[in-house]
């Protein structure tokens, strides 16, 4: 994954990085490790009285069974959210690249949704799945199908993945469209004069041509589905009911913005930090290395 | 040379109106508040009002989003050392906000240095005892406070063939009503609620006179402990949950997002805060009033009183002795009956002082709009006992969570009402705990 | 693209799409119907086809909405747009240079640089917000647009993105502009500029979406009127506490403020056609 042929110069790639480090160091970094400070802090939310407890906010989460039950949750949630916006995003891109007609109305259609902001996106969903008024739940009632996400679990669960997945197929679909079209005509032609079919063709050569794109795709819809998710959470389910949709981040972002326990919400944030690095460097180490460029 | 001459006169005029104006400009006085929509504009109409009645001070109200945001942004600018001097909080934030000595002025104190005249007897004690000290002295302003009320719905007691007149006063009868406007077909079910752990733990238990927890319900100190599992709690939440197989209950999810029920005509009867009054009142197409909550006939003092959810105004430290001037300026005009009264009677929230109570009273405001005393009545009952003054526990948004948690699971039928509020008191004390520990 | 045409696999292509399509748009065509109805309609029964309230509802979105939050909606949209863009052009441009400098230079602290920009991915902004806004108000950006922009240009997808790109571009074509004597910086405006033009369109729509529908920052950092963003007037009429909120008003709205970044979608998938025929050359 490093290139054979670089320029050489001392300074000029310093200058190059400034100004993204700058940003980074003073918005991002600073920022960040006044938040990771925290962790360690017992401090009431003005900041007004404050004592270093080392590992006291980290015992705290790991002994709660609330916690480690979020741990499942958002296990099940992550990969139904980045597998099922992933797989869909990819089998529309591949199908609105091989449609002659109609092909700028679909594709308006299906990127429509990633415009929609994600604070009013929650609302959304929420408001078709309604148990009282949402016309969706209306349909599943016709159809036999009783829908009461505040009660049921599972329920919760499909409604909450189906509503974060949405704007993400938009997102995934764009970069997949993107990505096959870069690929040569050539090709393709080629291998279908050798006969080859379209699905064969797909997997031997537009597959592993689309590869980085798929890479970059999985770390971006890892990472929403950990990080990004809590807005959606907040709107729908708040977490529940009894625990259901209770995500890492959404307790994250629950405890520290909503409940202003900074240093437990603290602690948490910095227990998926190393979960998502840990994933992404493993992610670098192994399917980076099989990924064709 | 016509040119020159008018400069020379406009800077002469400059220069002579400078002083003029330093001297006049009024003292800012910035408030954040989390009201949007028509109350964001109620807002802003009782701050110009306020400051046209005087040229001193000016308070600027700026929307912050909803209560948690605006509460971080107050946090977050406190911090940064660019506070807003009034910060608007909700009552579950009560005992956080006091608990950050350093951050916050308690209203007495800047009443008291403004030199400004600040009688707390004006006020109703059922409001203001929840922001106040053991000792009686007023921490924060109440802004916009309310309480749970029954809404019923006219029309589907006609159907049914119930006296409109008399809606359920005990739980018993309010099984009873339920049946009956189920098997006449007259609604789905017979009754939801909005805010259920609020309502139906906090509220049942100063309806009661039973405790919610130790300390005077936290006001005696940190080192109280819930005690929501008691008998009272248990038989009402195992009833609810009973009751979900004749249809006389369904539960209608957190917050308030079960308001819908009621207004499509799904439920005949619904627990909601009287805050929700002007909402039904643009979305129900049917007759509904209001009535007190029901009480449980076979516990002693039952009814109580009942106590206040909504926000109150804090002020925050920080700021110049004169811009403190202007926030207790402020809130003296707040106090004002006509305001009071203008606030209460457009918004549905209760008035803070008696006076703004007796005004609306005698501009047949509850004649005119029946059921919009109910609030008024149910808070003035009795007078408030230890359980019913309201209730100051550390980080008690989360412990609602937790409550939200456990009454999913026993409605679902996977805890019993015991099992379910045992964990949820056992969590919540964890949470007590932990408070307690960070601000000694 | 297609090579050879075959009806059954023409009509399960068109099928899936118009599925996809239909289940996409979906929860868009509902926002834009519950816009043209009363209030009392959305509320008591979902309807399925637009109604008569479109101008009534639009025009209360125009000015009312935007009359409690005390800006109007040109401002509003104005800010929106500032705010949109300058992360856009700000993003990309930081992106592009770090990207090549990671990419196409060995030097001391390259991975330590990498890694730095890669972490951003990792802690959304609610949970560093204090300390941010602390930052913030030292370097006096309270209630300016560099407060809106520059806190949120420190994140990585972008950089992240070109260097992906960049490590696709063949070592040849570098190869060949070292042996015709070309600068570092002659390569990259000659040669790697030109051919990202794609991944910079498809950024540019992207940071332009993320940029425009920013509301929790903004709100944050912003007490005079004058530099409110559209979203906030959305919240704003999502906030009602114990009141009603206004869902016919709520969907014009947010129906108008889709407007823009999906103008800037359409508008931008011509380029991205454009971009790769170009390359395909």
């Amino acid at each position: 994954m490093e290139k054979r042929v670089v320029f050489r110069n001392n300074v000029l790639p310093y200058i190059l990085v400034a100004p993204q480090i700058v940003i980074t160091l003073v918005f991002f970094i600073w920022p960040a490790s006044q938040a990771l400070l925290q962790s360690f802090l017992q401090e009431d939310a003005f900041g007004t009285s404050s004592a270093f407890i080392w590992f006291d906010n980290f015992a705290d989460i790991f002994t709660s069974e609330e916690y480690l039950g979020s741990f499942r949750v958002t296990l099940v949630f992550s990969l139904a959210v980045a597998g099922s916006a992933l797989s869909v995003a990819l089998l529309l891109a591949v199908m609105a690249d091989r449609a002659l007609r109609g092909a700028t109305i679909y594709k308006t259609l299906i990127i429509w949704p990633y415009a929609v902001a994600p604070v009013v996106a929650g609302v959304l969903w929420f408001f078709l799945f309604n148990p009282t008024v949402g016309m969706v739940t209306f349909f599943l009632k016709s159809v036999g199908i009783a829908w009461n996400h505040t009660l049921n679990g599972p329920q919760a669960m499909t409604l909450v993945v189906i509503a974060a997945a949405w704007r993400e197929v938009s997102y995934n679909f764009l970069f997949f469209l993107a990505g096959l079209q870069a690929i040569p005509h050539s090709f393709i032609e080629a291998a279908a004069i050798d006969g080859a079919g379209p699905w064969r063709r797909f997997w031997t050569i537009v597959f592993p041509l689309l590869s980085p794109t798929a890479f970059f795709l999985i770390v971006v819809n890892i990472v929403y589905a950990f990080f990004d998710t809590f807005g959606v959470i907040h709107a729908i389910t708040r977490g529940g009911p009894n625990y259901a949709t209770n995500i890492l981040v959404y307790k994250v972002f629950n405890d520290g913005f909503i409940n202003l326990d900074l240093g437990g919400s603290a602690a948490q944030s910095v227990v998926l930090m190393i979960v998502v690095i840990a994933l992404t460097v493993v992610q670098f180490r192994f399917i980076e290395r099989k990924v064709h460029y | 040379m016509k040119h020159l001459r008018m400069m020379k006169m406009t800077l002469a005029m400059v220069v002579l109106m400078v002083p003029a104006i330093a001297l006049s400009a009024p003292v800012t006085v910035n408030w954040w508040h989390a009201h949007g929509g028509a109350l964001g504009e109620r807002v802003n109409g009782i701050c110009e009002g306020f400051n046209k009645s005087q040229a001193q001070y000016q308070v600027v109200p700026t929307y912050k989003g909803n209560y948690a945001d605006t509460m971080n942004a107050g946090i977050a600018a406190f911090r940064a050392k660019t506070p807003p001097h009034i910060l608007q909080v909700f009552e579950v934030g009560t005992a956080t906000m006091m608990a950050a000595k350093g951050a916050i002025k308690p209203v007495y104190e800047v009443m008291k240095e403004s030199g400004l005249p600040f009688d707390p007897g004006i006020y109703l004690p059922t409001v203001t005892g929840y922001y106040t000290t053991a000792d009686g002295r007023m921490i924060s302003m109440p802004f916009n406070s309310s309480t749970p009320v029954l809404y019923y719905n006219v029309d589907m007691f006609k159907k049914a063939g119930l006296d409109p007149d008399k809606p359920p006063v005990t739980w018993l009868t309010m099984g009873e009503i339920a049946k009956k406007l189920v098997a006449a077909g007259a609604s789905q079910y017979g009754f939801s609620s909005a805010w259920n752990g609020w309502i139906h733990i906090e509220n049942l238990s100063a309806w009661h006179n039973v405790p919610i927890g130790t300390k005077a319900n936290g006001f005696a100190g940190l080192d109280a402990s819930y005690t929501f599992n008691g008998p009272v709690q248990v038989k009402h939440i195992q009833q609810l949950a009973d009751w979900q197989k004749d249809k006389v209950f369904v539960y209608g999810g957190r917050t308030n997002v079960g308001n819908a029920k009621f207004s499509s005509g799904e439920v005949a009867m619904y627990t909601e805060s009287s805050a929700g009054y002007a909402g039904f009142k643009s979305t129900c197409k049917f007759e509904f009033r209001t009535s007190m909550l029901p009480y449980w006939p076979d516990v002693k003092g039952a009814p109580q009183n009942t106590i206040i959810g909504g926000a109150s105004l804090w002020v925050l430290k920080g700021h110049k002795p004169d811009e403190y001037k202007g926030v207790a300026a402020f809130f003296n005009y707040l106090s004002k009956p006509e305001v009071q009264a203008e606030w209460h009677q457009g918004t549905g929230y209760l008035p803070i002082t008696l006076a703004a109570y007796e005004l609306s009273k005698k501009q047949g405001f509850y004649e005119k709009n029946p059921g919009t005393e109910t609030a008024l009545k149910q808070m003035t009952l009795n007078k408030p006992t230890e359980n019913s003054k309201g209730l100051r526990f550390g980080d008690h948004a989360k412990t609602r969570e937790i409550m939200d948690n456990e009454f999913e699971a026993i409605f679902a039928g996977q805890k019993t009402a015991k099992q379910g509020l045992d964990d949820a008191v056992k969590a919540g004390n964890d949470l007590l705990r932990k408070f307690e520990k960070a601000n000694k | 693209m297609m090579v050879e045409h075959r009806p059954v696999l023409a009509f399960i292509t068109h099928a899936v799409l118009i599925l996809g399509a239909v289940v996409l748009a979906f929860p868009i065509y509902i926002t834009f119907v519950a816009s043209t109805h009363t209030i009392e309609a959305i509320t008591k029964s979902f309807p399925l086809v637009p109604g008569g309230h479109l101008v009534e509802n639009y025009l209360r979105a125009l000015t009312v909405g935007p009359r409690d939050v005390g800006a109007t909606v040109g401002t509003m949209m104005l800010n929106s747009l500032i705010m949109a863009l300058g992360i856009t052009f700000g993003k990309i441009t930081i992106s592009l240079l770090a990207a090549f400098a990671i990419v196409y230079f060995r030097f001391r602290l390259r991975m330590v640089f990498f890694w730095m920009i890669f972490i951003t991915l990792m802690l959304p902004v609610e949970v560093r917000i204090l300390p941010t806004y602390k930052v913030a108000a030292d370097l006096k950006l309270l209630d300016s647009y560099g407060g809106l922009i520059f806190p949120l240009i420190a994140s990585a997808t972008a950089t992240f993105l070109f260097r992906q790109f960049f490590m696709t571009i063949p070592d040849e074509l570098c190869e060949a502009h070292r042996i015709d004597g070309g600068s570092p910086m002659q390569f990259f405006f000659d040669i790697l500029l030109p051919m990202s033009r794609t991944s910079i369109a498809a950024l540019f729509v992207i940071l332009f979406i993320y940029g425009w529908n920013q509301y929790l920052w903004p709100l944050l950092i912003t007490s005079d009127q004058s530099y409110y963003t559209l979203l906030i007037g959305i919240k704003r009429m999502l906030d009602v506490g114990e009141g009603q909120a206004e869902w016919h008003i709520i969907m014009a709205a947010t129906i108008l403020a889709m407007l823009p970044p999906v103008l800037v979608v359409i508008f931008m998938q011509k380029q991205f056609v454009r971009g790769m025929t170009e390359t395909e050359k």
